[in-house]
Formats: structure tokens, C-alpha cells, sequence
């Protein structure tokens, strides 16, 4: 029997990038706020200090930052007609576990989605015709817009202090940014970063071909920065060590940077970590949250009742959340119907290796950050007219190498040997003057009536829960994108001047062992009725009103782009409305 | 006003006389708003909750906290209005005494570790005002034994000769010749703000050491800087208006509190006014300190430990603290001509390296960065080279760190439970 506390105005399941964004709105409206977090305490001097926190081995490899598949896991197939089996050892995406969520460990890539990403079937079918798109492709409009989210964009970049050049300054198109991109109210706040040799030149390249290269927006940071809450960031060092890491020195943009330690300031605020939230409880009547169950690290459970419930966790595990809970309908990939699972999508990630002089290059990849580069957008999204190519979708192209870490920089060119004298010798040779960027074509994964996430019928976590399934595999048009982005990135890179490039698309099926990125998204998207959504377009439920979900499950499909900005600016988003809307007339904020 | 209803007014005085009594004529109305007000900033002022409130406990001024001194633990005293466990059954003369003389009820003597030597500067107005406050706050049965100290530092009547050698009783007296801010910042330093405590060096029977006033003193693993205007170890580097805000954030744009101080900005000079915080600053300014031909030499470059030194700079320190020394404001402290870095007494610097340590957050500069230990990791040789380093780079001079220091540093850490 849970041992039931005092209620709170709020209650937040996992302390992440949304849960601190809105636990710290809600602390400022007042309201009494309790976060959960299923994960430990993270702070930057003793869990990742300087002195150790580039140990490639620890975390990258033995993923010490991340969630432990014992605590919870997932199962995974291709498609319907295999059974799913857990995954035992993280591969195509990385699960962030403690405060500070993924937001601990990204690369820090913090970008603004197109304006017509979030009109992408209307956009689409109005441009090129309904057949245009294959028939399964269950991609739709968000219900929100470039121009409403806007100033949310501003208010996360603005708390992270992201640097960068902008390319659309309140509709005026500015020299060394993304032209592309929506109009934004004002500049970055901080200049982008600097760029390495092999950034330059890989700009330089792209614009011998016509391209308009402009530099990666990224929360590692140019320069020391003093956010709009009084948090101060240090300068980026470029070591290298981002992605999969904790940041030493304070620079890179995370919940710990720029926000916790206000929200730690106030008294109506209160974490409770290594607390796992087993469901949601609702009310006799099922249209009302009453507040979680929790376990704490003792076994004991306790019911925390609240009039407000933010589900804040990782995507997977919000959607996990949400069927354990009974909310909504599942989705049923037979009929359609069902919300609840649908619209799940990933990232379509390829690259090329280009292989260069060594005496005539020397790109020295270990002075880099998560999110230095130089990138063009000239085949993202509807950029260009895809009536002859065959697919929808598009992403980001650029020369975004991250790091320079021995133990994942190790290319080498077609016909060395595996291993022995012959492979070292290669690798010496080939270390400083390789390009390998893993993320080179960042592109979009669309969503599909057969990718999905249900409950496994099978296997179960330590409380007897079903696990979460994931149903996933590319389609014709995600990997006709990935070959035509690949080939644009390789002749970039000849155009740079290497004498061998190794193309790699995507190819299908989708393998769970491969990293991607860990842009998990859908399954329980935002939309306009709630006969196409889970959530109305201010991410609260259609179901359970007094429940918001936040974080990328909310995307109806997923863009050629890193997804946080837009998570922030969603997170943003949906604070303003809480506090402007709801919490003065609690109830549904759009009546279907 | 108080008196327009007499009735209430013959209350309050056998309110007075069943509580303490012994009113002397012209004290104040101790349950006036504006004395309770008054003595509420004044208890701030001397972080009497510093000692008295034990953290954590969740009962104010109800004693209990280990005070740490040469000689051994000493447990601060219950101050709460209790009137069996704390100070409820005082007379406000024994009050006064407690605070101005060092002798507590029935002529019992206390231990100076209650800076009752700094207090006697205060006026019998404040202290009453500080009464009047400490009567408000809730009383809490708690009996405290203070008597922590071995046999025979233990005796109080030994405190009869330590006051005779040691102990200038008198409140504080203006010195006409200086300026009135000047003279509420002495009255505040030397008074309630007990400043000379942790920074004033202290000789071998822990009196201060008049002749050095506030220079700097180790205590409880850290050194207490040198507050005075001495250029390269003192403030002579800050202005009045760095350390008013140092008083206040605990940030200055090259500097950011840590440790005891951090715990004294915290809990008291974050909440003193203004103009009390840069009379403060105006009379630290002008106490001379060293004299300025004492400008140690650096230790040269090309010396070993300073190459070593440099190396482990590069790799371990040059990340926050950057390769010219010179930090991140707000964020991260410079070393380029901190005073801090170049005490003679490496303690803080030991500390900060071997333990690690949080800077301050306050509401004015919230970020709280933390420096990590580095114990586990640089031995005491690599210590010391690196903290030689900073210690005699970039302009900066001072002696030399010793792998000795070093270790005795370490094991003297190892004992401490904070």
C-alpha cells in the first residue's frame, strides 16, 4: 500500500531540459513544485569534474552517464510480424538517466526547425500533390507554427546562451547564417564559435559549389555568458568531449549551466531523486490526474497526489508512462486509430569518410565541441524541389565533426587490414588527415502508419511493467534521402580536396546496434483535434487536462535537425500557457 | 506613544520585571517593532547564528554546533528565550555582561570563542536591542554542555589571567579625526562583525595579535586572508565598491568567496545594508597592513617545480581557470593577482585543491560553481608544483608550497568531518 504524502500544486516526472524549464515557470507562478527523477543527483564538479570527465572508456563506452538497461529497458523489431527482444546494451540511441536528463549529455547542436516543418502534409501535398506522398506516410501538421513558437525559440536560446550567426534577422537575410531559416526576433547571444581547419575548408568547398554555409548553432559556448536568470556559463575549451559526456567546465548549455541553480534557490521548489514514477493515478471518472506513484530507492511507495501533473521524462518512457497510466487510446497499426504509440520516428542519419594528403593536411580533429561545424541547408526540408527526387524530406549537411577521442577515430582506408602492424601504420597515417563526421547528413525521419511503440506482451521491469516496444524500420523514401544527401556531402568533400571518399548512406533495416542520435520522437504527438493527436497544440492531454506532456514525443514527425531547440521552445511554449491560461481557468485549453 | 496608555505601559513593566528585571532607567521598550527590527539586523550583523543555530536542526540560536578552536570543541550555548535551557531567565544586565565582558550568569567566565572581545565594542543600546530580539524568536528546549575542552583548558577560572593579557574591555569610541562612515565601518569590523576573529593572527594562548590586525590567521583548514590594504595579499588591489559587493554576492569581478567566508556572506553581510557594507569597506581600506617594501620575489620560471607546476597547470587548472590565470567573472576566480593565492599561508589554496570546494550562491550572482577535488588524483609533490605555480605566475609572488606542507595538509584533512 503507497504511503500517500501531502499534496503539491505540482508534480514533474523526470528533471531533464523540460522538467527544469518548467518547474522553474511554475516555482515563479508560485505554485508548490515537487520534482521527480528517476535517475541520481548530477553535478558537475563530482560527477563529472575536470580531472576526469574525457575518460572516452567510462562514458562513452561503458556509458556510465546513462540510464542502466538492468533499471529499465526497452524491446525493439523491425516490424510487426517478429518478436521484439530487449535491448540489452544501448546502440542507435543513447538514454539519459539522472538531473539533468539528455540535456546532460547532448552535443549541444541547437537548432530552430523550418517554418514549413511545422505545416510539413499541408506544405507538402499543397506543393507537390496529395499522391505525392507514399501512401503509409503518416506525417501531419503540428497545430503550432515557426511564428507562435518564435519568441520560445529566443527564450531557450537566451537561457542557454546559444552562439551562433543568424541568417534571418526579422526578415532580412544576414551574410554567414543560415539563410534558410525562419525569421528570428534577434540575434544569437553569443558569436558563434570558431571553427577549425577542416570546418573552414569544408565551408570554403561548399561555397565553391554555390552553397551557403553557415556555422553550426551551438550551446557550447564562444564566449562566457550570463544568462536572463543570473547564471553564468564559461568559455567552450574545445576539448572535444560532449556528446555522451558531462562538461567540466561549465560551458556547455545544460539544466545544470543555466537553470538548477535557481530553481534550487526556491523554497517551493523540491527533487526527489532516484525516485521512480511507477503511473500516473487518475480519478474514478479517468479524465483527471490525482497525482504519480513513485518507488523510492528503499522499495518503499509512496502516492504523491497533485493538481498538476508534467510528464517530463525521456520520449520513450513518456509514452511508456501514458499506456501504463490508461491514458488515451494505444494505437492500433491495424485500423489507425489509437494515439497513444503512434507516429513514433528517429533520425535518418549517413555520412562519408574523406581520406586526405597527409602531408598536405593536417585537420587536428581533437580541437573540436559537440556542436562546432560548418553546415548548409540548401537540402533540408522543402528546401529544394523535391518533385524530382523521389522522397520527401531533407536535413542538414555539414562537416560537424565533434571530436577527435582515439578509441571512436579510427578510419581508416578501404583495403587495410583489420588489425596488425599494417592497420597501426594506417592509423597513424590517417588520423589527422581524415574527415570522419558521424553526424554529416543530419535528415529527417517521417512518420510511417507501421513504426510505432506499444506495450511488450512479453517482457516486464523489476515492478512487473510491461517495457515499452519499439516497432521501427526505414522506408524507401528515408533511404533515397540519405543516398542523395550522402552523395552532396561527398562531393563536398572532394571539392575540399581528399583523394579517397567512402560514402555511407543509411541503409534498412533499421539496426538498433548503430548509433544514430538519440532523437527519439512521437508517439504521443501534438495536433489540432483529438482525432489525429494525443496532446492539443499546448502539449497538454486530450484525455487527462491536467496533464501536459512535454519533450519530443509531442513531434508529429521528425526534421532534418537536432531536436532540442524545439523541445525548449515547446517546453517554453507550453509554460506560457499554463501559467497564462490555465492555471487561471483550469481546464482543456482547446475544446475539440 | 508607548506611554499614552498607561495601563499597558504598567504591563509591560511586570511583564519586564517577572522576566528580567532589573530594567536600568532609560533602556529601551524591548517589545518596541522598532528594537525588535533593529536587534533582529544587529544578530545578522554579528551571525550570532553562525555558532548558535546548529545546521540542519531546524531550531534557530538553540545551540549545539561544535565551535573548533586550537584547544578543542567548545558547544555553542543555547540562546533561544527557553527559560531552563537558554537565556530566557537572564536579566538584561547579565546579558550585557555575557556580551561586553566575557561573563556569563553567576559570574561563570566564557571562552573567548564567544568573541565577547570584539562585543565589548558594541553599546549596551545594540546588545539590548540584540536581547530584545532574541526574546522573540522561538524558545527551545535545549540543554547544551559547552564544556568540550580537556582537563585543564577546561577550568575557567584559568579565563581570569587569559583576560588580563588579553581582554580590553570598553565600547567603542570614535576617532574624531576620521570620516562618520569610516568610523560606523570600525565600529561594525571591530564590534559585532568580529572581523579580527578568523583574520586577525592569533599568539599561542589564541589572543590576537594587536600588532598584526587582521593579516591573516589559519583556521578550521582554511586562512582567513589578509583583509587589510596591503596590495598583493590584502585588499589593496580591490575598491571600496569590490568589496562592498564581495560583502554582498560574495562575487567580485575577479574573485568569488568559497568556504567560512562564503558561510559569513551567506548567513550575515548579504543582508547588512549598503551603506553598513561600504563603511565596512572604507575602514578595511584604510588599516595599513604589511608595509609595501615587503614585496616578496617570485620563484623563477625556470625552475622545476615552477615547470612541473606548469604542466599540471595546463592540464588540470587551465580549463576554468584559463591559460593566463585570469578566470571567468562570476564564474570561475581569477589567480592572476588574487591576494588569496598569494597569502603566505597556502591553507585555503591546499584546501580547495586536495578537497575541492563550492563557490557562494547568492541571489545577486546564483551560478555556485564548484571547484573539484583533485585529491585523489595529484600527490603532494604535483600539489605543491602547481600550487607554487600559481603562486608565482603571471606578476603573482609568494613562497613556494612544500610537498611536506602538503602532506600535513592532507592528513590534517583527513581527520575533519565538514
Amino acid at each position: 500500500m503507497a504511503r500517500r504524502l501531502p499534496g503539491k500544486d505540482a508534480v514533474i516526472i523526470g528533471l531533464g531540459w523540460t522538467g527544469s524549464i518548467l518547474a522553474h515557470e511554475l516555482t515563479q507562478a508560485g505554485l508548490d513544485v515537487v520534482a521527480l527523477e528517476r535517475g541520481p543527483w548530477r553535478d558537475t564538479a563530482t560527477d563529472f569534474p575536470i580531472s576526469y570527465a574525457q575518460d572516452e572508456l567510462r562514458y562513452r563506452l561503458q556509458h556510465q552517464l546513462f540510464l542502466q538497461p538492468a533499471q529499465m529497458c526497452v524491446t525493439f523489431r523491425n516490424n510487426a510480424s517478429q518478436t521484439a527482444l530487449p535491448v540489452r546494451n544501448w546502440g542507435a540511441f543513447m538514454l539519459g538517466n539522472g538531473v539533468g536528463g539528455g540535456g546532460l549529455h547532448w552535443n549541444a547542436e541547437t537548432f530552430r526547425f523550418l517554418p514549413t516543418d511545422f505545416t510539413a502534409r499541408s506544405h507538402l501535398t499543397q506543393r507537390y500533390g496529395e499522391k505525392f506522398l507514399p501512401e503509409d506516410m503518416t506525417i501531419q501538421d503540428w497545430g503550432v507554427t515557426h511564428d507562435d513558437l518564435e519568441p520560445h525559440y529566443d527564450d531557450f536560446e537566451y537561457l542557454c546562451g546559444t552562439s551562433g550567426t543568424a541568417g534571418n534577422l526579422q526578415g532580412k537575410i544576414q551574410d554567414g547564417g543560415n539563410p534558410f531559416e525562419g525569421a528570428r526576433s534577434r540575434p544569437y547571444p553569443t558569436p558563434a564559435q570558431k571553427q577549425g581547419y577542416g570546418h573552414t575548408l569544408f565551408a570554403e568547398a561548399a561555397k565553391q559549389l554555390g552553397y551557403k554555409p553557415y556555422p553550426q548553432p551551438s550551446g557550447n559556448l564562444s564566449q562566457s555568458y550570463t544568462n536572463p536568470l543570473g547564471v553564468t556559463l564559461g568559455q567552450c575549451t574545445f576539448c572535444g568531449f560532449c556528446e555522451w559526456f558531462g562538461c567540466a567546465n561549465y560551458s556547455k548549455a545544460t539544466p545544470q549551466t543555466t537553470i538548477l541553480p535557481v530553481l534550487l534557490r526556491n523554497p517551493n521548489f523540491e527533487a526527489r531523486t532516484e525516485c521512480e514514477v511507477t503511473r500516473i493515478n487518475l480519478d474514478n471518472t479517468g479524465k483527471r490526474a490525482t497525482g504519480v506513484t513513485y518507488v523510492d530507492p528503499s522499495g518503499e511507495e509512496f502516492e504523491q497526489p497533485a493538481d498538476l501533473v508534467l510528464l517530463c521524462a525521456f520520449q520513450l518512457f513518456n509514452v511508456q508512462l501514458l499506456l501504463l497510466s490508461g491514458i488515451g487510446t494505444p494505437y492500433d497499426p491495424r485500423t489507425g486509430k489509437g494515439q497513444i504509440g503512434r507516429n513514433f520516428t528517429h533520425q535518418t542519419m549517413s555520412t562519408a569518410v574523406g581520406f586526405f594528403d597527409k602531408d598536405k593536411y593536417n585537420f587536428n580533429p581533437f580541437i573540436a565541441s559537440g556542436a562546432i561545424g560548418m553546415c548548409i541547408d540548401e537540402f533540408n526540408g522543402d528546401n529544394f524541389d523535391h518533385g524530382s527526387a523521389g522522397f520527401v524530406g531533407g536535413g542538414y549537411i555539414g562537416q560537424v565533426r565533434t571530436n577527435g577521442r582515439p578509441l571512436e577515430s579510427m578510419a581508416v582506408p578501404p583495403g587495410t587490414p583489420a588489425w596488425g602492424a599494417k592497420w597501426k601504420q594506417a592509423l597513424r597515417d590517417n588520423y589527422l588527415s581524415s574527415v570522419i563526421c558521424g553526424g554529416a547528413c543530419h535528415a529527417s525521419f517521417y512518420s510511417y502508419r507501421d513504426v510505432y511503440l506499444d506495450l511488450d506482451p512479453t517482457y516486464k521491469d523489476r515492478f512487473a511493467r510491461p517495457l515499452v516496444r519499439l516497432t521501427i524500420d526505414f522506408h524507401d523514401n528515408e533511404l533515397k534521402m540519405s543516398a542523395f544527401l550522402t552523395d552532396k556531402y561527398a562531393e563536398i568533400l572532394q571539392q575540399m580536396g581528399a583523394k579517397e571518399v567512402v560514402k555511407q548512406p543509411r541503409k534498412g533495416p533499421y539496426d538498433v546496434t548503430d548509433y544514430q542520435t538519440s532523437h527519439l520522437c512521437g508517439g504521443a504527438i501534438m495536433g489540432d483535434n483529438p482525432d489525429n493527436s494525443a496532446l492539443n497544440r499546448y502539449l497538454q492531454s486530450w484525455d487527462v487536462p491536467n496533464l501536459f506532456v512535454q519533450g519530443a514525443a509531442a513531434f508529429p514527425q521528425n526534421a532534418g535537425y537536432n531536436p532540442t531547440g524545439t523541445v525548449g521552445a515547446l517546453a517554453f511554449w507550453s509554460a506560457k500557457a499554463i501559467r497564462s491560461q490555465y492555471l487561471k481557468n483550469p481546464g482543456p485549453l482547446v475544446h475539440a | 506613544m508607548r506611554n499614552l496608555n498607561p495601563m499597558r505601559g504598567a504591563l509591560c513593566g511586570l511583564a519586564l520585571a517577572l522576566s528580567s528585571g532589573g530594567a536600568v532607567a532609560g533602556d529601551i521598550d524591548k517589545q518596541d517593532f522598532m528594537q525588535i527590527e533593529r536587534g533582529r539586523y544587529l544578530t545578522i550583523v554579528g551571525d550570532c547564528a553562525a555558532c548558535h543555530t546548529l545546521p540542519g536542526s531546524g531550531h534557530a540560536y538553540a545551540g549545539g554546533r561544535a565551535i573548533e578552536t586550537p584547544f578543542g570543541d567548545i558547544l555553542a550555548p543555547n540562546i533561544t528565550p527557553d527559560q531552563q535551557t537558554g537565556i530566557g531567565a537572564w536579566t538584561d544586565d547579565e546579558f550585557v555582561n555575557a556580551m561586553q565582558n566575557g561573563t556569563g550568569r553567576n559570574g561563570k567566565l566564557l571562552f573567548p570563542a564567544m568573541p565577547y572581545t570584539y562585543y565589548t565594542r558594541v553599546t549596551r543600546q545594540d546588545v539590548l536591542a540584540i536581547r530584545a530580539y532574541l526574546n522573540t524568536v522561538p524558545a527551545v528546549q535545549n540543554a547544551v554542555k559547552a564544556d568540550q575542552l580537556p582537563f585543564p583548558l577546561n577550568i575557567r577560572q584559568s579565563m581570569i589571567i587569559w583576560k588580563r593579557l588579553f581582554f580590553r574591555p570598553g565600547e567603542f569610541r570614535p576617532n574624531a579625526g576620521k570620516s562618520e562612515e569610516w568610523n560606523r565601518g570600525a565600529y561594525l569590523a571591530e564590534g559585532l562583525g568580529h572581523c579580527g576573529l578568523c583574520h586577525t593572527p592569533k599568539n599561542f594562548l589564541g589572543g590576537d595579535e594587536t600588532s598584526r590586525m587582521l593579516r591573516g590567521y589559519a583556521l578550521q583548514g582554511w586562512f582567513a586572508a589578509d583583509i587589510t590594504d596591503y596590495a598583493r595579499r590584502g585588499l589593496g588591489a580591490w575598491s571600496n565598491d569590490d568589496i562592498a559587493t564581495y560583502l554582498k554576492t560574495g562575487h567580485t569581478p575577479t574573485s568569488i568567496a568559497t568556504g567560512l567566508m562564503a558561510e559569513t556572506i551567506s548567513q550575515s553581510t548579504s543582508h547588512m545594508s549598503d551603506a553598513d557594507l561600504k563603511a565596512i569597506a572604507t575602514y578595511l581600506k584604510d588599516q595599513p597592513g604589511q608595509s609595501a617594501d615587503d614585496n616578496p620575489a617570485p620563484v623563477p620560471s625556470d625552475q622545476p617545480v615552477m615547470k612541473i607546476g606548469a604542466k599540471i597547470y595546463a592540464d588540470e587548472c587551465s580549463g576554468c581557470h584559463a591559460a593566463n590565470g585570469k578566470g571567468i567573472p562570476s564564474l570561475f576566480p581569477a589567480l592572476h593577482g588574487s591576494a588569496v593565492v598569494q597569502q603566505t599561508d597556502p591553507t585555503s589554496l591546499m584546501h580547495v585543491v586536495l578537497r575541492g570546494s563550492r563557490g557562494i550562491a547568492t541571489d545577486a550572482a546564483p551560478t555556485g560553481a564548484a571547484m573539484p577535488e583533485f585529491g585523489w588524483l595529484l600527490k603532494d609533490d604535483e600539489v605543491a608544483a602547481v600550487l607554487s605555480y600559481i603562486r608565482n605566475s603571471w606578476g603573482n609572488a609568494a613562497p613556494a608550497v612544500s610537498a611536506g606542507e602538503v602532506a600535513k595538509a592532507r592528513r590534517a584533512f583527513v581527520e575533519r568531518n565538514d
